[in-house]
């Protein structure tokens, strides 16, 4: 791949460069700092290939050389969510950041919501473990064939699937003003996939014990303020703050019957 | 105190009674615009004649108002602001929320120090509390700041029945909050006008009252 790109580049590269400011960090304990890079410029690049120029060519702007920058990626289309980090101020994914779209120099930092693990990586353990804590799923195993669900109504399911593009990608929770050090406040992605689940026939089973999770101790819903920046920045267009209303309704509803009909 | 009912209790609180008791205080006010020095003192007569004033007092005001404010310094306290990069009007709003629950907070405490506790510790009356305010707010300084008080507290009471609206799934939809949007900012402008003509009122010299009572704003403020 490397000699495909070698020899037209070197006649291109005083055309046109390419200035990045990134924060890194080396171990998770040690303090952020920031390195520049100057990067030949090519067509259609994205910050994901501009982090790979670097990883090929770890030099940085003073000429000095450097360690590689880290960062995650996977799909390389927006679907996965590893590659989530702060480009120009914003929570969103490398890997379709194009750099024509950005203004530079290009800003780059980790989610520091999440903790860093070396510089662009974030350690998101906390969305897995809040779909945990709100049983995001479908509970079907028992001891004998329990035969087909019931069937989703087509408009239920259409609305549903909206939800269930979330990639645990943690923009929400970098976006929300609301989730920090000092609240425990479990974010959006996990509220609105307890909308999503309960929403379901089979699911729905279960949805008592869900709401019930929102309720108690100190990091369920009502961590929620309404700034609803997590609506704007999702970058499925999940319509996260309707979910979060719904789920007030609900865990209003269930507050009322818990109190009186109990 | 943190968690699900805690913070229900601060939302219901904020509504049932602050909310209640903010609209009837500008009703009453207004009575200094509509009645003049007169109408004033029957307003507040009326109200000083309900059954059981004391406790309606303790349990409709100060009780709520206490848990209300202590509680909502510490939710505004845990928030990380980042205005700077989403300037949404839901994010000014969600940071005006809690600035001005600070501004209320610092001016309630002063305007129930200054008039409210000034008739327990016996240095003014009922009947003479139109003259008290024609005192204060014929000062620049207090009456800008009883402008910026106002205001505060009365976006933060409109902008608290919006948010109250979500936090109990009353509006869902985004439509629905747009809606509820203009009707609160309908609340804001009504109720911010009737604060507005009673402070002015309060400026005229009709409520210029006896020497007394400037005697006793002055030991007041020292
Ligand atoms: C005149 C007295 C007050 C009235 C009428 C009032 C009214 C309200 C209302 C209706 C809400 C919405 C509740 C909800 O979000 O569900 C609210 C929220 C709030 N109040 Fe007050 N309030 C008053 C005083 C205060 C004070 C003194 C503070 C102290 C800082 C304060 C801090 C807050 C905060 C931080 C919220 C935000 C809740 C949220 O949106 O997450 N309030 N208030
Ligand atoms: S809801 Fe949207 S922003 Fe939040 S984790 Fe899921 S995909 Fe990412
Ligand atoms: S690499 Fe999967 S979302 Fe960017």
């Amino acid at each position: 791949m490397a000699e495909t790109t070698t020899v037209p580049q070197t006649s291109q590269n005083t055309a046109r460069r390419v200035k990045f400011v990134i924060t890194r960090q080396d171990t998770p304990e040690t303090k952020p700092y920031t390195e520049e890079f100057d990067l030949p410029y090519r067509p259609g690049m994205n910050v994901i290939s501009a982090l790979m120029e670097i990883q090929r060519n770890p030099v940085n702007a003073n000429g000095g050389s450097t360690a590689p920058v880290c960062w995650e990626s996977n799909c390389l289309e927006e679907v996965c969510g590893a590659c989530s980090m702060v480009i120009n101020g914003k929570p969103r994914q490398a890997c379709s950041a194009l750099v024509d779209q950005l203004e530079q120099p290009i800003r780059v930092a980790p989610m520091a919501t999440f903790p860093v693990v070396r510089d662009l990586v974030i350690d998101r353990s906390r969305m897995f473990n809040a779909l945990k804590k709100v049983k995001a799923w479908i509970p079907i195993d028992g001891t004998y064939d329990l035969g087909p669900g019931p069937r989703m109504p087509e408009k239920k399911r259409q609305w549903a699937y909206e939800l269930s593009k979330c990639m645990t990608c943690g923009v929400c929770l970098e976006a929300c003003p609301n989730v920090n050090d000092k609240t425990d406040f479990i974010g959006p992605a996990a509220l609105s996939q307890v909308r999503l689940f309960n929403a379901h026939p089979t699911g729905e089973m279960n949805a008592d014990d869900r709401l019930d999770t929102l309720m108690e101790g100190s990091d369920g819903i009502e961590g929620c303020g309404n700034s609803q920046n997590c609506v704007r920045a999702c970058p499925k267009g999940i319509p996260l703050t309707t979910s979060i209303a719904e789920l007030n309704k609900q865990t209003t509803k269930r507050m009322f019957k818990r109190w009186f009909a109990q | 105190m943190k968690g699900y009912y805690a913070r229900k209790v601060h939302s219901l609180l904020g509504v049932i009674p602050l909310s209640l008791f903010l609209i009837e205080h500008a009703i009453t006010n207004y009575a200094a615009f509509d009645g003049g020095q007169e109408g004033f003192r029957k307003a507040v007569h009326t109200l000083n004649d309900l059954p059981l004033v004391f406790f309606l007092e303790l349990f409709a005001i100060w009780l709520p108002l206490l848990f209300h404010g202590v509680y909502g310094l510490y939710i505004a306290y845990q928030a990380q602001p980042n205005l700077g990069h989403f300037k949404t009007e839901r994010n000014w709003r969600f940071i005006l929320q809690r600035v001005s629950g600070v501004i209320a907070f610092v001016f309630i405490v002063w305007h129930v120090y200054s008039t409210r506790f000034q008739i327990t510790l016996g240095n003014t009356t009922h009947d003479e509390l139109g003259g008290f305010m024609h005192n204060i707010v014929t000062q620049p300084g207090f009456f800008v700041f009883f402008l910026v008080g106002v205001i505060a507290t009365t976006f933060h009471f409109a902008n608290g029945v919006w948010a109250f609206l979500v936090s109990w799934g009353i509006t869902v939809g985004p439509r629905a909050q747009r809606i509820s949007s203009y009707a609160c900012l309908g609340l804001f402008v009504i109720v911010t006008a009737l604060f507005m003509l009673s402070l002015f009122a309060f400026r005229g010299e009709e409520f210029a009252d006896t020497a007394s009572a400037i005697t006793t704003l002055k030991t007041m403020i020292g």
